[in-house]
């Protein structure tokens, strides 16, 4: 199979996805010539909306399948999770890429990026979050580097690429698991704006365990839909033994999240009817009691709707969490409304457009997936794999 | 040596020549006004308006009271925006003022993320949303004056009534303490002495801060006294010892648990997908 020329199919659906990719990239243009209020909703009340909230925080936490699943499989040594490593490592990288190209397309002075490298503001959480996600995507292209040269042979740098994986693949934990906690650390300053029920100082243990847990859910969800994609069968016996580390961890976010609110006295503000404390119920009943009801029954975790179903409760429910902390519970302080304009619309769904690209083009390109027979397959192309 | 403000209340008469020679002095374009239901033009800091004067009425039996508030930052003794900022493009000067862009050596580090707005307690920085390179503006103190002149700031030259007076800050608070002991009709509260680890300006009023949109409560507690940046602190201070304790503890356990293991040769796990199938 290696040495297999560059392939690319072309579908409507992924013409329909480039075309979307193109729009994104005008309106971009656009906007680094007239500046963000030509085409955002943001204001000063606002001054982070969609692209912040959903591509940068969600982007990061759901690419949080990488370092969880880096820390099962190759510091753990798990080998039955084997099969999904490289597709987690994939879905990471692809993650961190669109975090930092919409954090690109929303920081106003651009070309100034690169100043926080030379400017030691270690006082700011944002210094952290900003050198743990380069150093982290640097480091996840090197790893990624260790597949590409299996692909497009340069034996000589594979090798040093191969010396270097542990202290890799150690830094790739500990980048990712700093920063996915200051990611949460960046709302403390906002004690009296953000709600308490959200507000707390243990608002990064929060932000990075759900990033954790959301690692394998987000794999069994990222897998299955490969799977139907490409008619291959779904890794379930994987997915099913990945759900007790999810439920155990959903299980103490839950008791962690309770004594917090305990603890600061505001457990009431949870049951006061406004907007708030209904969106913390619905976050706190449908995406984490659920998920961990349907993962503690085994006659739903064992069948692939059910393990899938509750994977994308709790993928959702991440999701969920992050836009309440960006938007349901800055509302009531900041005043003044914001829903995303079109144009930053447009511009999230090419930028995931891009990604869902990028994708396919590496997993129908490179040795991401486990190989057929591996699955026990009953596909007719049974042993090829060692053939090739 | 910190300079500060004191701001009464019960003297302002609402005329905002603060305004205009806050405009004049700094060089800011004039904002075009809107229809509202209130007094107030143009109704809220940005960029372009660096101070603003809110009217409250406020009715009290048969009659009406009219307060006016000025407002631009408050110079934080701590400020949040400072420690949010990661190029240091907020620095609190030993006169007390908060100034952005602060010196020739730094002033284009600002990458324009509006942390510092996130941050802001009293949602004071404003952004050029209409520029292609933008800056965050907001009331400097008229640290040019203050520094080279050795001069008051514009609005408080501009004020008629007396309304600002302009000092060392220990100094202003002890002027605060004698009005309120000599006149009954002021609260009991000096807003900025304390909140947030205490401001640069400070404010006296005879009508309770809450009814003339000051922040005195949250959620139904009072407002932090705490300095935002110790908070944070709190947090990242932990920063070097989980990067070295978790490294250890990952290093330790990979090296524990591979000799258990049975080694992979990963070439022949994975493969290409084949779209074709």
């Amino acid at each position: 199979m290696y040495g297999r020329n560059w392939s690319f199919r072309i579908t409507w659906f992924r013409l329909l996805m480039i075309g979307f990719v193109l729009i994104a990239a005008a309106a971009a243009l656009y906007r680094f010539v007239y500046g963000l209020g030509a085409l955002t909703n943001l204001s000063d009340e606002w001054p982070w909306g969609l692209w912040i909230g959903f591509d940068l925080l969600c982007g990061i936490a759901l690419a949080g399948g990488g370092f969880s699943t880096a820390l099962v499989v190759h510091v753990l040594h798990k080998d039955k999770y084997l099969p999904i490593a490289r597709a987690a490592l994939l879905t990471s990288l692809l993650g961190y890429i669109i975090a930092m190209v919409s954090l690109f397309l929303d920081i106003g002075r651009w070309f100034n990026f690169w100043r926080p490298f030379f400017y030691w503001g270690f006082h700011s959480v944002l210094f952290e979050v900003f050198w743990c996600i380069s150093l982290y995507t640097t480091i996840q292209v090197l790893e990624f580097g260790d597949i590409f040269f299996e692909k497009v042979k340069f034996p000589a740098l594979k090798k040093i690429l191969g010396y270097m994986m542990t202290p890799l693949l150690i830094l790739g934990i500990i980048l990712p698991s700093l920063h996915q906690s200051s990611l949460g650390s960046l709302y403390i300053v906002a004690i009296d704006k953000l709600y308490p029920l959200w507000w707390s100082m243990l608002i990064p243990f929060f932000f990075v365990w759900s990033a954790f847990f959301l690692g394998p859910a987000m794999v069994t969800v990222e897998g299955t839909l490969a799977a139907r994609a490409y008619g291959r069968d779904p890794e379930l016996p994987v997915f099913q033994s990945l759900t007790k580390l999810t439920m155990w961890m959903m299980i103490i976010y839950f008791i962690v999240k309770m004594i917090d609110l305990n603890y600061r006295g505001v457990f009431g503000m949870a049951f006061n009817g406004s907007y708030e404390s209904n969106m913390f119920l619905i976050e706190m009943i449908v995406f984490i009691l659920l998920p961990i009801f349907m993962y503690a029954i085994p006659s739903i975790r064992t069948k692939l709707w059910g393990v899938v179903t509750a994977s994308l409760l709790v993928v959702v429910g991440v999701v969920f969490n992050r836009m309440n902390v960006v938007f349901t519970g800055m509302a009531k302080s900041v005043g003044g409304s914001y829903f995303p304009s079109i144009w930053e619309f447009l511009i999230t769904i090419g930028m995931w457009s891009a990604l869902a690209l990028a994708y396919l083009f590496i997993v129908e390109n490179f040795s991401i997936l486990p190989k057929e027979e591996h699955t026990h397959s009953t596909h007719t192309n049974y042993g090829t794999g060692f053939n090739a | 040596m910190s300079k500060s403000v004191l701001v009464d209340i019960t003297r302002c008469i609402g005329c905002r020549s603060c305004m205009v020679s806050c405009k004049s002095w700094n060089d800011l374009p004039a904002m075009p006004s809107e229809f509202s239901n209130n007094w107030d033009s143009p109704g809220k800091l940005s960029a372009d308006t660096w101070t603003n004067v809110s009217s409250y009425v406020l009715e009290e039996g048969e009659q009406l009271k009219w307060r006016f508030v000025k407002r631009q930052c408050m110079h934080c003794n701590e400020p949040a925006c400072e420690s949010a900022c990661f190029t240091h493009s907020f620095v609190k000067t030993k006169e007390g003022a908060v100034i952005y862009k602060p010196t020739e050596l730094n002033q284009d580090y600002c990458v324009g993320c509006r942390y510092c707005m996130i941050a802001c307690p009293f949602d004071v920085p404003g952004f050029q949303w209409d520029k292609a390179f933008p800056y965050v503006q907001k009331c400097r103190f008229c640290y040019d004056r203050m520094k080279e002149e050795g001069l008051e700031p514009a609005c408080v030259t501009a004020c008629l009534t007396g309304a600002l007076t302009y000092g060392e800050r220990d100094e202003m608070l002890a002027l605060a303490q004698d009005r309120m002991s000599k006149d009954l009709r002021y609260i009991k509260h000096v807003y900025g002495e304390k909140e947030y680890g205490g401001t640069s300006w400070l404010y006296i009023s005879d009508v309770p801060f809450d009814q003339i949109g000051f922040k005195t409560e949250v959620f139904n507690r009072p407002v932090t006294q705490k300095a935002i940046p110790s908070l944070t602190w709190d947090v990242l201070k932990w920063t070097p010892y989980i990067f070295v304790g978790w490294g250890a503890l990952l290093t330790a356990m990979r090296a524990y648990t591979k000799r258990r293991a049975e080694v992979h040769n990963e070439e022949d796990l994975y493969g290409p997908v084949d779209p074709k199938e």
